[in-house]
């Protein structure tokens, strides 16, 4: 009955928003408060985190996936249709982030009221800012004995030019606040505007693997109206489709006839490849296309690339299988086969940063049950010969970088990162942005006590082990974010690792000369960690080209054989053998050297 | 055909490499000993009439026990089960318990095996391990016990820090000087939370070094071939007819009983396990109830074990009997996994047996665990 009601909602009377906020401020939590208060779930659907769907999201608390859902709200005798369109938290899905900000008119910015504001917080406020979005600063988790609401509003007005009144004290845990939220989400940010009667232009904003209905596509209508029926195309893709289904995101789909202009839905067409729906591309009418394409749509790249191999050789096609399968509902992965000679036949993948590759392999393990190897990461590298000296060779692969002589120069993609952390940290944020070739470019002072810094890194330096770094000298009290710049020359080798004088191929990074022969060593003595002692020794050296630059050994197991076996022991002994067994099942053999799964990510963990 | 262990949990004192389960007040004995003659009775049904070959007290030091109260113990076993005719009946004894005196009268009970636990004839290592008794004390057991029994097994333990090749090769002349039959023989072995691993961590005593133990192990199994005896598991060598037959059924996964706190049961299909305290026990079996948990084995637990035992023992792993118990794919499952193990020289195939070479020997727990057969999940 209640969307009988709502049917003919006028544009004046919805509101599309979405919600800023850094990892663990409560974002999730705050959002499950606003669909309980507007009724929009019963209590039999109620469990923690609605919005984050996937288990992987719930488990780690962070949002991998937009998602979108409409609310129905009464105030001072309106109805009003409240679109809320939740956005990742991390920098690895910025883009993202950013065409979800450009289908709202506002953003909730939610701060914790213990830790202020954080840098990726501000870049997407930037974002949000730039899309002349209304924001409303929240305060959140008030009621925590750590709270610091007077300094941490002083922070959000210094940031916005804000009054000190318009920010709104919240808890996401207790429901405190919500209500003051509701009426600002009315009353401040703007209703859409647009014309419904101009030719169709949509927002897609995300889309969604469903095993029966193919891909849903999620987006958000600027002009005119997206009817059940209608012959529609895809600008960017240039395909067209008729749109079989059409409805708003309720916490279940509810279908419509059509969706009108400011309001936010769905649309299922039969499409079977997420690769055909690409976020930030326009929706318009086939016959009666539009003539205004949304700004800003751009094909994502992946910054991170690494290979992919099934432990089990034999579970190459399963993995081909599973990686297809996933690439349905994430089209951000890209994927092509290789073959490394000491792995097999395997996958070289993009991805677009450290976090989505390690979701990707969590997800093959949990959804596709298989086991996999990950290879030491990369990003890409262009290289130029001698032969042809302009002629960028694109290394997504450290086998693929040509032999150092006929090598010209070898370019890699720089960042500029910002990093905001407590004044205290300074030094220790810099040693270790310096030790990363980074080159600082600004220092602003937010705050007395809090500092923005900038620097201009190379990216790779971001891959190696940067985040876990960062917080440890910061002691937590560091946040970080970043845009690619560029490609700039520089001096890079590959570094190769060989086990029993036979060089592993899977094992070989790409590193600046500068670094190769303290990483190197490094790679040695984590190796002689991690690969468990065999029937016979086995050097491990690390080499540059023929040189080689370091070198460990690990000796031989003497003894694998308990002394007594009577009847008390067998019960214990068996389950022991077992657990080692299971874990031999989880190594690789290469050559006739078995080295676990984690053994070939060791470049990542050298400070550990 | 099956076994009775008996476990006796006490010992006065506690030896820094042992992981067993025993106590060394000695308050409760009498009360122990009923509770143990209890659990005999009360499950008596379960060899559903099988007859009981061997009889074996094993601890804890089961030679702190009297005559009398061993005894009753074999008496009761006799009054609930059918033993056979010459039923191998075998008392664990620590040298310091061993006088002239208690060796006569223990040579006219129904015990019909000794097996000692000499470890070494050098004070330093008994006294790094905390044995209890002297080097003088192995010597004059040894002596005397061969004048009363025929059927004796020395304990010996190599690989003790500071035991050197030399002295080790003196610990085996030594045993076989007296004509002893049986011999086992173990590589001290640093279990978690013993004092060894206390002392080891502390630095108070050097690390167990696994090159020494390998050489040592080589040297026993060398010198005793030289002297007839026959390698018939990993720690046990035995002249022909002396060969435990109370342990040699565990590695043929025979039926047998455990008595006594921590004991295990088996029964070809289910593993039980006595509760690991002296007190609850006690305790649970004066109120009648067994204080025991078991598991039910699969195929491929079965399977594993068999190869893991197998592998250890003069007899290997049939072939046929694994493609009469387990059928066709797991025959072919070994095959397949052992070809690894074969083309390095850690297993070879003699006939239907798959077996450990010298080689493979010292290394045989990982070998076995690569054949083993497990579901990941």
């Amino acid at each position: 009955m209640q969307n009988l009601f709502y049917r003919d909602i006028l544009m004046k009377n919805i509101r599309n928003f979405c919600i800023i906020a850094h990892i663990d401020h409560g974002k999730s939590t705050l959002a499950d408060r606003l669909l309980d208060f507007t009724g929009s779930v019963t209590d039999r659907e109620k469990q923690d985190q609605l919005l984050d769907n996937m288990d992987l999201e719930r488990e780690r608390g962070i949002t991998i996936k937009s998602h979108a859902i409409q609310m129905d709200y009464e105030y001072q005798g309106e109805k009003y249709v409240l679109n809320l369109i939740d956005t990742p938290g991390h920098v690895d899905f910025s883009y993202e982030v950013s065409r979800s900000i450009a289908a709202c008119e506002g953003a909730l910015l939610i701060v914790d009221a213990a830790q202020s504001i954080q840098a990726q917080t501000i870049s997407n406020l930037y974002l949000a800012l730039e899309n002349d979005l209304e924001i409303i600063p929240i305060l959140n988790k008030v009621d925590l004995p750590s709270a610091n609401p007077e300094e941490v509003t002083d922070d959000i007005v210094d940031l916005l030019g804000c009054k000190p009144d318009e920010v709104i004290h919240a808890s996401g845990k207790t429901g405190f606040g919500v209500d003051n939220i509701l009426a600002a989400i009315i009353e401040r940010i703007p209703a859409p505007k647009g014309n419904p009667n101009a030719p169709l232009q949509a927002l897609i904003f995300d889309s969604v693997y469903n095993t029966f209905r193919g891909i849903e596509t999620y987006f958000r209508v600027f002009d005119g109206e997206i009817k059940k029926g209608q012959h529609i195309k895809f600008v960017a893709t240039k395909k067209d489709y008729y749109a079989d289904e059409v409805g708003t995101l309720k916490l279940t789909q509810v279908a419509k006839q059509s969706v009108k202009a400011g309001d936010v839905g769905y649309l299922i067409t039969g499409i079977k490849t997420a690769k055909e729906v690409k976020v930030g591309d326009t929706i318009t009418d086939f016959a009666n296309p539009t003539t205004n394409v949304v700004e800003g749509f751009e094909d994502v790249k992946p910054m991170v690339f690494a290979g992919i191999y099934p432990v089990d050789t034999e579970d190459y096609e399963e993995l081909r299988n599973s990686m297809e399968k996933l690439q349905l509902n994430d089209a951000s992965l890209v994927f092509q086969a290789e073959s490394s000679a000491a792995l097999g036949f395997g996958f070289r993948c993009g991805f677009l940063g450290m976090l989505h590759m390690e979701i990707i392999q969590e997800r093959l393990e949990r959804e596709f049950d298989m086991t996999v190897i990950t290879t030491v990461p990369n990003v890409s590298y262009l290289a130029y010969t001698n032969k042809y000296p302009d002629t960028p060779i694109t290394v997504n692969n450290p086998s693929d970088l040509p032999e150092p002589s006929t090598l010209n120069r070898v370019e890699e993609p720089y960042i500029k990162a910002t990093i905001i952390t407590k004044a205290d940290f300074i030094g220790n944020v810099m040693s270790l942005c310096i030790e990363k070739r980074g080159i600082i470019t600004n220092q602003t002072y937010l705050t007395p006590e809090r500092v923005e810094l900038a620097f201009e890194m190379p990216l790779a330096e971001i891959v190696f082990d940067f985040y876990d770094r960062l917080k440890t000298v910061s002691k937590g009290y560091a946040s970080f974010d970043y845009h690619p710049i560029g490609m700039k020359t520089s001096k890079l080798v590959r570094l190769d690792i060989l086990l029993n004088a036979q060089p592993v191929d899977a094992l070989s990074a790409l590193i600046h000369a500068d670094n190769a022969q303290n990483i190197g060593r490094k790679m040695c003595e984590k190796l002689k960690e991690l690969i468990p002692r065999q029937q016979f020794d086995i050097p491990i050296q690390a080499a540059v080209g023929a040189k080689i630059i370091s070198r460990e050994t690990i000796k031989a197991l003497r003894k694998d054989v308990t002394a007594k076996c009577y009847g008390g022991d067998i019960s214990r002994k068996r389950k022991l053998l077992e657990k080692q067994k299971k874990g031999k099942k989880r190594m690789r053999q290469v050559g006739n050297v078995e080295i676990p799964q984690q053994a070939f990510m060791a470049v990542l963990k050298l400070n550990d | 055909m099956a076994g009775i262990y008996i476990h006796i949990p006490f010992c006065k004192q506690a030896c820094y490499y042992c992981d067993f389960h025993f106590s060394t007040s000695l308050k409760k004995k009498d009360e122990l000993v009923n509770a143990l003659i209890k659990e005999i009775e009360l499950r008596k049904n379960e060899l559903e009439n099988q007859t009981i070959e061997t009889i074996y007290f094993g601890g804890g030091t089961p030679s702190l026990l009297s005559n009398n109260k061993l005894e009753l113990i074999i008496h009761s076993v006799y009054k609930h089960y059918i033993v056979a005719n010459k039923p191998e009946i075998t008392l664990e004894a620590n040298p310091d318990d061993l006088s002239k005196k208690r060796i006569i009268e223990l040579s006219k009970t129904s015990i019909n095996r000794l097996s000692i636990g000499i470890q070494s004839f050098f004070d330093e290592d008994l006294k790094l391990m905390n044995r209890a008794h002297s080097a003088n004390e192995a010597k004059n057991c040894l002596k005397i016990a061969t004048d009363y029994f025929d059927n004796i097994s020395v304990d010996l333990i190599y690989g003790i820090p500071g035991l050197s090749n030399k002295r080790w090769v003196e610990n085996i002349e030594r045993v076989l000087s007296y004509k002893i039959p049986h011999i086992s023989s173990y590589a001290l072995t640093v279990e978690p939370k013993t004092a060894l691993e206390n002392f080891i961590k502390k630095g108070l005593i050097k690390n167990v070094d696994d090159h020494v133990a390998e050489e040592q192990f080589h040297i026993l199994i060398e010198k005793l071939g030289a002297s007839d005896f026959v390698h018939y598991e990993l720690s046990n060598f035995g002249k022909p007819n002396y060969f435990s037959r109370n342990n040699s059924a565990y590695w043929q996964g025979k039926t047998y009983l455990g008595i006594g706190p921590s004991a295990h049961s088996f029964n070809g299909n289910q593993r039980g396990w006595n509760v690991r305290n002296n007190s609850k026990y006690i305790k649970s079996l004066e109120q009648n109830i067994l204080p025991m948990e078991t598991e039910t084995l699969s195929t491929a637990d079965k399977y594993n074990e068999y190869v893991m035992t197998g592998l250890r023992t003069i007899w290997g792993v049939s072939l046929n009997k694994i493609e009469k118990d387990f059928g066709n794919q797991y025959k072919k499952y070994l095959l397949q996994q052992s070809q690894k193990h074969i083309n390095e020289q850690l297993l070879y195939l003699d006939n239907d047996k798959l077996l450990v070479t010298k080689k493979g020997k010292f290394l045989s727990d990982g070998i076995a665990s690569d054949l083993f057969k497990i579901n990941l999940s």
